[in-house]
């Protein structure tokens, strides 16, 4: 009997000492990309990438010449843009303008696309690495593996992450569109989505949507390992012109290195005044039908009639 | 003449933790159709949720977890009710807690797998779960979540059947005659063969303690990697260092106050009035008022740190939270859950059975309310300029809660007519093991009245 016992011992004693290798495995791992990762983004952006063929792409926002589409009294012309050009489902703006407040009582307008970060929150939490950093540095999705869980948008310290939270109401043509993770069009219900800085034109050497529509040429697309951007307009070299401007990062402190760079300003450089009164137009969803804010009701035999809790349709 | 009266105390035991098991009254299979037409609702209204998607939900891009995450942290909170128990007070040889340590690992079971289940509904792409396997990135905190909750549900599993086969064995040995062919084959092929020889029982003790042992960080790390979900973001109010612990005392304390409620509910109609006594709600109210005033100094803690300094969004989050949208809830929660209770514990005045069980019914509804309170404002508080988010629960989040909460009592219910709630041999064991109070002794023998006198 006493021999049983040891053996029993033995068996608790394997089971046990396997159990704490797997916790203790399991612990570690979330350290090692973390760590890594840090590295990484240590070396600065310039060198985001060891592959000498891949971009870097990052996009400079300069606000000396945004008035956010107000001087043309239209409403902002990159999330437009990019509405038409994603059939963006209704409610969303990839890439939106707010406006913000200066200290002497004035205002700015801060156009803000997803940022790409580096050390992206969004892609650290994913469960199933649906939401990745591709070769050239950009935040892609991959609606074909996303679970719908959000965890992505409660980390994103920007909310830039949008959710499809029923079948979107699109357009006819948006059913042609050929999905990738590059285009995600069209959207597809309980995925998250965002902006993804045009990936599939940036391959074919073009700009994005919000960058080839913004009539006061506001944006530019960089890429650090050319060390160039371009607004369509014009072309810089990238780090001189990061530096002569004043360039910043939002919410910089918080360490998620965006990819995206703002120039301090307030549309000055087309002669808008801070106090300038004229205020933002809302941007529109011509294939819009206010089924987004709406909710069905109880009862399945009323399946036309639409209920809402809340913002009844005015 | 003591064996025989410890006899008469055991066979005592045994009729009256058996007789629900036997016996079944019109009123049982009521309030089982009432609990099961709630459940089917729940699944009309998730059905649904299917067909429509979260658009059926108050849910949208700002706030964009709701009633779901609150029920899993409240779930998962009171599933921590088994361990502490059950283990810590197993671990400390606390001899009283033998008639309580069944109903608290079955708390610790039920609420498990009705709070797992939360997330899963709460997915946009619920058929994609088993990504969670195939793709699963141990990086991301929800995969830690997986990965420890899966583990107590395991672990819990075991340890509610462990100390469940000596019972077993004896309703094959007094039960099986009477009852049908299934239950018979049941009872005998969960009994594994026991024989309760000196062996078994020793083989059993140990296998005991070591998933006493086990459970406890387990335990820990669940509820500490549930509040990571919500640490791991840079969101005011969840960017905090407090939260793993914070978590951990809040599940231990609504825990405590779940058995409190299980235990009136069993004592009432089971008529367990000799093995839960007045003594099991005294002390296990000290334990809650234990937990209560170190959640209270940990609440204080963490919202004075915030306060003290207000960074911008942590000062949004603060005013929606005590003078702004929220400020009912936030409120609510401090009166329901910490004040009231702890003057109903302190002040002792009036039966302690009913003030216990008021104090941990109102814990528990300021418990819920607390969780909503995590979640809710700290994602209301707008990140960029714009205004605060708004979140308004719709028909099918209650519904679904509902029918969440129908379900565990519903499990619980089905449990308690299959299996002894009260741990038959434990309780025997202690009672043997125990020096005989007076009064038990005078009411064991016959002849009472010389012992007292001898004493």
């Amino acid at each position: 009997m006493e021999g049983d016992n040891k053996g029993l011992n033995r068996r608790e004693f394997l089971k046990k000492s396997l159990g704490a290798a797997g916790l203790l495995a399991i612990l570690g791992t979330p350290a090692v990309p973390l760590l890594s990762q840090r590295k990484a983004s240590a070396s600065a952006p310039h060198s985001a990438s060891g592959n000498k063929k891949a971009h870097a792409w990052c996009m400079v926002i300069d606000m000396k010449k945004c008035d956010g589409c107000t001087g043309l009294g239209v409403p902002p012309q990159c999330t437009q843009a990019c509405i038409m050009g994603h059939y963006a489902p209704e409610g969303m703006k990839w890439i939106e303008v707010y406006e913000q407040k200066l200290p002497g009582g004035g205002r700015f307008f801060q156009p803000t696309p997803c940022y790409q970060c580096e050390n992206a929150p969004c892609v650290n939490v994913c469960p199933v690495a649906a939401t990745y950093h591709n070769e050239d540095g950009i935040v892609l999705i991959d609606h074909h593996r996303c679970i719908g869980c959000r965890f992505c948008m409660a980390a994103c310290p920007y909310q830039r992450r949008f959710f499809n939270w029923g079948t979107p109401k699109l357009p006819p043509e948006a059913a042609l569109a050929e999905y990738s993770p590059l285009y995600p069009v069209p959207a597809i219900k309980g995925t998250v989505i965002k902006c993804m800085f045009c990936a599939h034109f940036l391959r074919d050497g073009k700009l994005p949507y919000c960058v080839a529509a913004c009539p006061r040429k506001v944006l530019y697309m960089g890429d650090f390992n050319e060390d160039l951007a371009s607004n369509g307009a014009e072309v810089v070299k990238l780090s001189k012109f990061l530096d002569e401007n004043n360039a910043y990062r939002y919410k910089e402190a918080l360490g998620t290195q965006p990819r995206v760079w703002y120039l301090p300003g307030h549309g000055q450089e087309f002669g808008r005044e801070a106090e300038d009164p004229r205020e933002l137009k809302p941007t529109v969803w011509p294939w819009a039908d206010g089924s987004y804010e709406r909710r069905r009701g109880v009862w399945p035999w009323k399946e036309s009639d639409i209920w809402t809790w809340e913002a009844r349709p005015k | 003449m003591k064996a025989r009266a410890v006899e008469g105390f055991n066979q005592r035991l045994e009729r009256t933790v058996f007789s629900p098991l036997t016996h079944t009254t019109k009123g049982y299979y009521a309030f089982v159709l009432l609990l099961m037409a709630i459940v089917a609702w729940g699944l009309y209204a998730y059905v649904t949720q299917l067909r429509y998607g979260l658009s059926m939900t108050g849910m949208r891009n700002v706030v964009m977890w709701g009633l779901y995450l609150v029920n899993f942290v409240f779930f998962i909170g009171i599933s921590h009710a088994g361990t502490l128990i059950s283990a810590i007070l197993r671990v400390t040889h606390a001899g009283w807690r033998t008639p309580v340590t069944r109903m608290a690992e079955l708390i610790t079971v039920v609420a498990l797998m009705v709070g797992a289940l939360m997330p899963l509904i709460d997915l946009g792409h619920p058929e994609r779960v088993w990504y969670l396997i195939a793709y699963g990135r141990f990086q991301s905190p929800l995969m830690w979540d997986i990965v420890s909750i899966t583990s107590y549900l395991t672990g819990s599993l075991i340890y509610l059947y462990l100390p469940l086969i000596p019972d077993i064995a004896l309703m094959r040995d007094r039960l099986g005659r009477t009852s049908s062919a299934i239950k018979r084959k049941l009872y005998t092929f969960l009994a594994l063969g026991w024989r309760n020889t000196p062996e078994q029982r020793h083989r059993l003790e140990k296998a005991i303690g070591i998933m006493a042992l086990t459970i406890i960080p387990i335990a820990i790390s669940v509820h500490t990697v549930v509040s990571f979900v919500f640490s791991m973001t840079l969101r005011p109010g969840w960017d905090s260092t407090v939260f793993g612990i914070y978590f951990v005392i809040g599940a231990i304390f609504s825990g405590i106050a779940s058995i409190l409620i299980v235990m009136a509910i069993f004592r009432k109609f089971y008529h367990l009035e000799e093995y839960l006594t007045e003594k099991h709600f005294r002390y296990l109210g000290y334990l809650m008022l234990t937990t209560l005033l170190i959640y209270l100094y940990l609440t204080f803690g963490e919202y004075l740190t915030v306060g003290y300094k207000l960074e911008v969004e942590e000062k949004h989050l603060l005013e929606l939270l005590m003078l702004g949208g929220n400020a009912a809830w936030f409120w609510l929660f401090v009166v329901t859950s910490l004040i009231i209770p702890f003057l109903l514990i302190v002040i002792r005045r009036g039966p302690t059975i009913p003030r216990m069980v008021t104090a941990a019914v109102l814990i528990n509804v300021g418990m819920w309310i607390k969780r909503f309170v995590i979640v809710i404002p700290s994602l209301q508080v707008p990140l960029m300029p714009f205004d605060f988010g708004a979140y308004t629960p719709t028909w099918v989040e209650w519904s679904i809660t509902a029918g969440a909460f129908a379900a565990f009592i519903l499990i619980f219910a089905l449990f308690a007519k299959l299996m002894p709630l009260i741990s038959i041999w434990e309780v025997a064991e202690e009672a043997e093991k125990r020096a005989p109070s007076v009064a038990e002794v005078a009411e064991r023998t016959e002849v009472g009245l010389p012992l007292i006198k001898r004493r």
